[in-house]
């Protein structure tokens, strides 16, 4: 019964949805159309049935009902409850049902508050959301239902694969679907916006909060997923350009640069073709990100959910949204005036710089990740890694980061160098202090030298916005720049220092004796086998001290699964607050000596804090924001009954 | 903007599709085949494994009857998988040459003893210089050989139950070819 009453609001919704596109069409239309009327009500009622719906899928997964599918399929009566709730989203149908429900969501709460575009616009907006709604729906009811039946009940679940039930893993997919939906929103906004040819502050204002929600989640995404890789992998690496990781990183690329345009557009009025455009390519981002992890299309090493048919129906979405709205554009672009002029020594002429790097970073890892793709079709098959990304994402990432350290000094409209000439300056100084000093110290390569000077000069340069304010009353939102560009700084520091200063030592070491890494002595006290559910494992026990300190126990595993054979191998780290030890057992040579693999990465930790930083930094703005417009909004009422009472005398 | 640069988004898009529909209409080959399939396998000779059994060399693949050469060895944990279905083979009446790799004596006695022995001939292949020269990256892999030596059908991974009967399949095909 739950199980139908869940498809039934999901087609309920979709049908909705459906009602819901069709009256944003009508509204368009010159003479007034009542079914517009219902645009807004629809939007609502389609985000409580799909809530709903989602809902109905949890207590299935709560109450372990083997008779559904998805249940069986994906669930074990005898697990842990968080992963038995998680299991609703750890798997193709539930995902997808995911990404609806928040979609629907989302939408619902446009309706129910934007208030500030004209309502046609507005209409425009949430037909668009229905419309991409729409295909997700068609995806589940058609192709994907998570509500199936099995014609016998099971009699046990299959279970959630167990190298799947990793708290980090069950919450790591719904932060990228956050992302994902909020810059769904934002294209809506600006189909809605191209549509009706509105592109104004005010339609940059109301695409703005949401922008920055899809950006903090999918900040937060990136930075879970890096660790995850990081630690569970056991390569020793935090990013490896891998597609999956290149698909999460597009997305926020886009999204970074749409952050920043945006903002131009609300407070100057400038940039109004290029903050559509990069709406339409930050969703596009994620819908082929999407689309290159599920149709299994790049060998990856995680590609997962991998069907071709699955694959089809994301291509064909793919082309509906991105096509249709790529062709909105080139039809509609020449028609929206341009915005305000702007000169080039200006807080607009950095932005435009920032997005112009940005942009370019985007297209090099797209090339990047695609090639491949393209060279297979004439059966050449190349894989492209570090080298290419590296040193090409560098010459963009760099010049970037230098005028990202002034640039938020710069007035808006026009501005001139020598005002701001004493801040550079200081930066400078900063950045070559530090490019000398890590010169004295040793040779290291030039990416990770140039990427400790600029770290320095950046971590300062992020807090001059604030000198000479008072810093209880500068606004939130300035706030979170500060903190998120000073995130960036912390993150390359530690990029830049786990790539320059790292140890690594590989060993064969008997047990009983000791290996040394940077400042750690490393001793192998013992080698036993412990056994688990469906594997078995030789586990090292390593006492590791740092400079002669008191050890600490790490324990590493060298795993086999069984079915289906696999080996894998369970790292284990020993964080200091400048760094981390990283520990991996291998195997056993024929003379009985054990392989160590053990690095010292020094600040590594760094990475992850930054990222964490940034998140902060978007959230605080998001807060500041927030409360600005219902300040504004406020006003505005009041301004409102003033003139009804003045009126009334 | 222009009124032609408005469209470069469209084409690059478009282009993209094109060339992602088609590749997913190719079927994925997520296996290395081996290039040698099909050609004669090099000369070679192995010493025997262990005492009671021979070693094998080129001579013993080119005796006119199609055979299975199954590259193993006994620390191999999906070895242990297959070892069932490679007995129901013999059984069958295949002959089964083995090629133990990195492997020590006692060790490919004990395996034997304790999985049961469905080969005729092993040979110690302590370099993996015969398993590289045939194409075979890894353990197990199983090659159909026919009566003249030449490599007609490479199966990699485990022989799994499903996979007895298209090995004897690719066996009378390999006997009706020699």
């Amino acid at each position: 019964m739950i199980a139908e009453l869940g498809l039934a609001a999901l087609w309920l919704a979709a049908a909705l949805s459906a009602l819901q596109l069709l009256g944003g069409v009508l509204a368009q239309r010159k003479e007034a159309s009542e079914i517009a009327r219902l645009v807004r009500p629809a939007a609502i009622m389609q985000g409580v049935l799909a809530g709903f719906a989602f809902l109905m899928l949890l207590w299935l997964f709560y109450v372990t009902d083997l008779s559904v599918k998805l249940v069986a399929t994906n669930s074990h009566s005898a697990k842990p409850l968080v992963f038995k709730l998680a299991g609703a989203w750890g798997n193709h149908e539930g995902s997808m049902l995911l990404w609806v429900t928040v979609m629907a969501l989302a939408g619902g709460l446009i309706a129910l508050v934007e208030r500030r575009l004209p309502e046609k616009t507005m209409l425009a907006t949430l037909s668009a959301q229905a419309f991409v709604g729409l295909g997700f729906y068609a995806f589940l009811l058609l192709s994907s239902n998570p509500f199936e039946r099995l014609p016998q009940p099971a009699l046990e679940g299959i279970g959630l694969n167990p190298l799947l039930q990793d708290i980090g893993l069950a919450f790591h997919p719904p932060t990228l679907y956050f992302g994902y939906v909020g810059l769904s929103v934002a294209f809506s906004f600006a189909v809605g916006a191209l549509l009706t040819r509105q592109v104004n502050p005010n339609f940059a204002r109301a695409m703005r909060p949401w922008v920055l929600g899809a950006w903090i989640f999918l900040t937060l995404g990136i930075t879970a997923g890096s660790y995850w890789a990081y630690y569970e992998l056991g390569w020793g690496g935090w990013w490896f350009w891998d597609p999956v990781e290149n698909a999460s990183l597009m997305p926020w690329l886009a999204a970074t640069a749409l952050l920043h345009s945006v903002g131009v557009l609300a407070a100057r009025d400038a940039l109004r073709t290029w903050t559509i455009m990069l709406g339409v390519i930050a969703f596009s981002m994620s819908m082929l990100g999407t689309f290159l992890v599920r149709s299994g299309i790049l060998t990856s090493v995680h590609a997962f959910a991998v069907d071709p048919e699955r694959g089809s129906f994301i291509l064909v979405l793919l082309l509906l949204y991105i096509g249709g709205s790529l062709l909105l554009f080139a039809l509609r672009a020449n028609t929206v005036s341009e915005g305000e002029r702007f000169s080039v020594t200006s807080r607009e002429g950095a932005l435009v710089f920032n997005n112009v790097m940005l942009s370019a970073l985007l297209g090099i890892v797209l090339l990047g990740t695609l090639y491949p793709l393209l060279t297979e079709a004439f059966d050449v098959r190349v894989s492209v890694g570090p080298p290419y990304f590296n040193p090409v994402g560098a010459i963009f990432t760099i010049p970037m980061l230098l005028i990202m350290a002034v640039g938020p000094l710069l007035r808006w409209r026009g501005d001139s160098f020598a005002r701001i000439k004493n801040s550079v300056a200081i930066v400078a100084a900063i950045m070559l202090a530090v490019l000398a000093l890590v010169l004295i110290l040793g040779s290291y390569g030039l990416l990770p030298v140039l990427g400790l000077a600029v770290a320095a000069g950046l971590a300062v340069g992020s807090f001059l916005p604030l000198r000479g304010r008072n810093l209880m009353r500068a606004p939130l939102s300035l706030w979170g720049m500060v903190i998120a560009h000073f995130g960036i700084a912390v993150a390359l520091f530690g990029m830049a220092s786990e790539t320059a200063f790292s140890e690594e030592k590989l060993a064969a070491v008997p047990v009983g004796e000791s290996a040394q890494v940077g400042p750690w002595n490393v001793n192998l006290e013992q080698v036993a086998p412990v056994a688990g559910p469906n594997w078995t494992a030789i586990q090292g026990r390593l006492a590791a001290s740092y400079d002669g300190g008191d050890p600490v126990i790490l324990t590493p595993e060298s795993r086999n699964f069984w079915a289906p054979p696999q080996e894998t191998t369970e790292s284990t780290l020993a964080t200091r607050w400048n760094g981390q030890l990283y520990a991996v057992i291998g195997n056993q040579a024929a003379d009985g000596r054990w392989q160590l693999r053990l690095w010292w990465k020094p600040f590594v930790t760094f990475i992850w804090y930054g990222g964490i930083l940034i998140a902060l930094g978007g959230l605080l703005a998001l807060i500041g924001r927030l409360r600005t417009d219902l300040k504004r909004r406020y006003v505005k009422s009041r301004q409102a009954d003033r003139a009804k009472e003045a009126a009334a005398l | 903007m222009t009124s032609l640069k408005v469209w470069i988004p469209l084409a690059i898009f478009l282009l993209f599709c094109g060339v992602a529909a088609y590749q997913l209409t190719q079927p994925k080959d997520e296996f290395v085949e081996s290039t040698m399939v099909g050609k004669p396998v090099p000369d070679f000779e192995l010493r025997p494994a262990l005492a009671e059994l021979p070693g094998v060399s080129i001579a013993d693949l080119k005796d006119g009857k199609p055979k299975l050469l199954n590259i193993w060895a006994s620390w191999c944990v999906p070895c242990i998988a297959e070892a069932p279905h490679l007995d129901v083979l013999k059984r069958q009446g295949v002959e089964i040459v083995g090629v133990a790799i990195r492997d020590r004596p006692e060790d490919v006695a004990r395996f034997l003893n304790q999985y049961g022995n469905p080969y005729t001939k092993i040979g110690a292949d302590d370099l993996s210089e015969i398993q590289l020269s045939i194409g075979s990256s890894g353990v197990p892999e199983t090659f159909v050989v026919d009566g003249n030596g030449i490599i007609r059908h490479q199966h990699l991974g485990d022989v799994r139950a499903e996979h007895v009967p298209v090995l004897l399949q690719k066996l009378a095909e390999a006997g009706a070819g020699a």
